[in-house]
């Protein structure tokens, strides 16, 4: 099976010769329900383009769902207490399920599992480059759900409106579990910044090294980011990249107040005119290194990932070969009795 | 959209080992359909339930579920949406509005 022909998973496929007509309808239907800020669904007709850009956006955007998970789930087990272990793994198993949500979006597009599967562990698909920085204490698992998940949720936001229907519903799901996410690590570094001198310099510590990586979170500036334009005239993107970081910013300098802990920018402050915070320079060169395969956590991240798809290889094999053997006597309709 | 196509095209190796895509129906509670929640790929269809219990009841989501194997699902054709769709224009006659002689009557 070269194409996947439900109802729910199909790309149309027309004779050539009636191709062109089909294209031009289908490009004015498309037109219509973007004007209308209505949604497209999988078998819709869409420009190759929306789809390309589609792929690749969701595909990337589970990438970093999963390698996500390593830097907190290397902490599960140095969890300070039975009940941050349990709120790690909630947290971590949540994520797991973000990136499947999103490959599921991804796949409606016409592009099977396997190959966003292969593109991430040949190194050929990218993921957030947030997740190529250590979590060295456990001051990180705070910031990280305080300002790594708060990045995401304000970029998410404004994603649940995304044209596509598919990935817009992936969306409202993932958002609506992200907020337990950022307020769990708000409250470890509110108990670290009111504990001891050493924790709440640890807490101190955390904030640092993550709130510039959480701004660039955002992408590169609007003036450096050339897809942006078009991702906003399909109505996937909604506010520039800019826009969001603002937003962001703005949010923060209250949170990082309540937590009596400062963020690490001399240059942040009130701008009564614009009625924003004005924020310092980011380090854009770090940021492309950090993409480029230069972070320091990158190659291990990639090690991992691959390690865990070849441990896990025999569970495949061998779920496979059970579903093979008792597939007569095993008829889904028995199990539905709701 | 020969572009279109590429996509659908799967790697050499990759068809053989992947685990058949299934639709997962969630009842939310008692008294409420099954409604659509997502996909995901399963060996069988006992895994199938379990992994869409994992996946998307994680908070009391759902009292529920179906799986469907993707594969048995047909669809309308979308191309013929406006035809196939339309055919209540006109019928204005199906809906109680159209029916305005029994305004301030009481229970009717
Ligand atoms: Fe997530
Ligand atoms: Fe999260």
């Amino acid at each position: 099976m070269t194409t996947q022909n439900s109802g729910l998973h199909a790309v149309a496929a027309a004779e050539p010769a009636e191709q062109a007509e089909l294209d031009r309808a289908g490009q004015e239907h498309f037109d219509r329900i973007i004007a209308e800020d209505s949604r497209i669904e999988p078998r819709d007709w869409m420009p190759a383009a929306y789809r390309r850009t589609l792929v690749r956006q969701i595909s990337q955007h589970a990438h970093s769902e999963i390698i996500g998970m390593q830097p907190e789930g290397n902490w599960i087990s140095r969890a300070p207490s039975l009940k941050r272990k349990a709120i790690l793994m909630a947290k971590v198993q949540d994520e797991a399920g973000h990136g499947l949500y999103l490959y599921s979006a991804a796949e409606t597009l016409g592009t099977p599992r396997s190959e966003l599967n292969q593109q991430l562990l040949d190194g050929r698909a990218k993921y957030s480059s947030i997740f190529n920085y250590p979590a060295r204490t456990w001051a990180d698992m705070g910031a990280i759900g305080w300002l790594v998940d708060g990045a995401a949720i304000a970029n998410q936001v404004p994603l649940c409106r995304a044209s596509y229907g598919p990935y817009g519903r992936a969306m409202v799901r993932i958002c609506k579990e992200e907020s337990f996410h950022q307020r769990q690590g708000w409250e470890i570094l509110h108990e670290l910044s009111h504990g001891t001198p050493a924790q709440k310099q640890m807490a101190q510590d955390a904030v640092n090294r993550f709130y510039g990586p959480s701004l660039q979170m955002f992408g590169p500036p609007d003036d450096d980011s050339p897809n942006s334009k078009q991702s906003m005239a399909w109505n996937i993107k909604r506010f520039s990249n800019d826009e969001l970081r603002q937003r962001f910013v703005d949010m923060i300098v209250e949170q990082a107040a309540a937590l009596d802990l400062t963020l690490p920018d001399p240059d942040l402050k009130w701008n009564e005119e614009r009625g924003h915070y004005d924020y310092g320079p980011l380090d854009w060169d770090e940021f492309k290194a950090v993409v480029g395969g230069r972070g320091p956590c990158n190659l291990q991240r990639m090690q991992r990932r691959r390690q865990a798809h070849e441990d896990g290889a025999w569970v495949r094999e061998a779920a496979a070969a059970y579903a093979r053997r008792t597939a007569p006597e095993r008829a889904p309709a028995e199990l539905i009795g709701a | 959209m020969s572009e279109n196509h590429e996509n659908t095209v799967r790697p050499i190796g990759a068809a053989s080992d992947e685990w058949p895509l299934w639709e997962v129906f969630v009842r939310s509670s008692r008294g409420l359909s099954h409604v659509h929640a997502g996909s995901l790929h399963a060996p069988d269809a006992t895994m199938a339930v379990r992994n869409a219990r994992d996946l998307y009841t994680r908070r009391n989501e759902g009292t529920s579920v179906w799986v469907v194997p993707s594969e048995a699902v047909t669809a309308s054709d979308p191309d013929a949406k406006g035809a196939y769709f339309e055919s209540a224009q006109g019928k204005s006659y199906r809906h109680a509005t159209y029916y305005t002689k029994s305004e301030g009557v009481k229970h009717l």
